[in-house]
């Protein structure tokens, strides 16, 4: 399988699991959204440092455009990449942080470590059990 | 921000193990495929089983725990639920 449809497969079944196995239904909370955009900002970030500086390389036979030699840096926008990457690492990312994010929530749910919340401190004298 | 993400280390390994294994299952499969490769002299240059870089493993550790506390961060910030809250009458029913 190329990457482009691992990176797909791999989005659809983490949309799978949050809205119809965990019922955690993040993509439709605005939190989630928030917190991706943030996400999404730093993955760019470190993408171009890891792509650009071409510490880790990708094929062009598995992937959108690439046409580039792996043996050159590959073009900054454009030619399936963004940030240097592959568009499909964005993709990869989503399932990523959609998944561990479903589990998380999920856990909460099910009333593991739901407390100490985020948020400030609770007002009134620390038990054992806070901070 | 006050996250309280590291306070409940339980639910965080049981939120990011399963992420961990998925993802670098995945990676096992791309890199014995050839969809992506690394600079030998820029990682650590130690190789797991499966031809996996130590410093991809620590990746898959990396960014789940950063996007739990990007969550957990904007929660505070915002006060958006994110469906597990504390009080929720649907996971705390009034006894």
């Amino acid at each position: 399988m190329t990457y482009t449809a691992l990176a797909l497969l791999g989005v659809l079944l983490a949309a799978i699991l949050d809205m119809l196995i965990l019922r955690t239904r993040l993509l439709t909370r605005r939190v989630f959204w928030i917190s991706y955009a943030i996400i999404l900002f730093f993955q760019l970030v470190s993408n171009a440092v890891l792509t650009g500086f071409r510490i880790v390389r990708y094929s062009g036979d598995f992937i959108l455009g690439s046409s580039t030699p792996t043996n050159q840096a590959p073009p900054f926008l454009g030619d399936g990449r963004i940030a240097f990457a592959p568009f499909e690492d964005l993709l990869f990312g989503f399932a990523l942080v959609l998944l561990t994010l479903a589990l998380w929530v999920a856990w909460g749910r099910a009333g593991v470590q739901r407390s100490p919340a985020a948020g400030p401190p609770r007002l009134g004298p620390r038990r054992s059990s806070d901070s | 921000m006050r996250t309280r993400v590291y306070r409940r280390w339980v639910r965080l390994v049981f939120s990011v193990l399963p992420t961990v294994v998925v993802f670098t299952l995945w990676d096992v499969y791309a890199i014995n495929q050839g969809h992506w490769s690394f600079d030998a002299n820029l990682t650590t240059g130690i190789i797991l089983p499966g031809q996996v870089p130590l410093d991809e493993v620590l990746f898959f550790i990396a960014i789940p725990i950063c996007a739990i506390l990007t969550l957990e961060a904007v929660r505070s910030a915002t006060g958006l639920p994110a469906g597990d809250e504390v009080g929720d009458s649907q996971l705390d029913p009034p006894s």
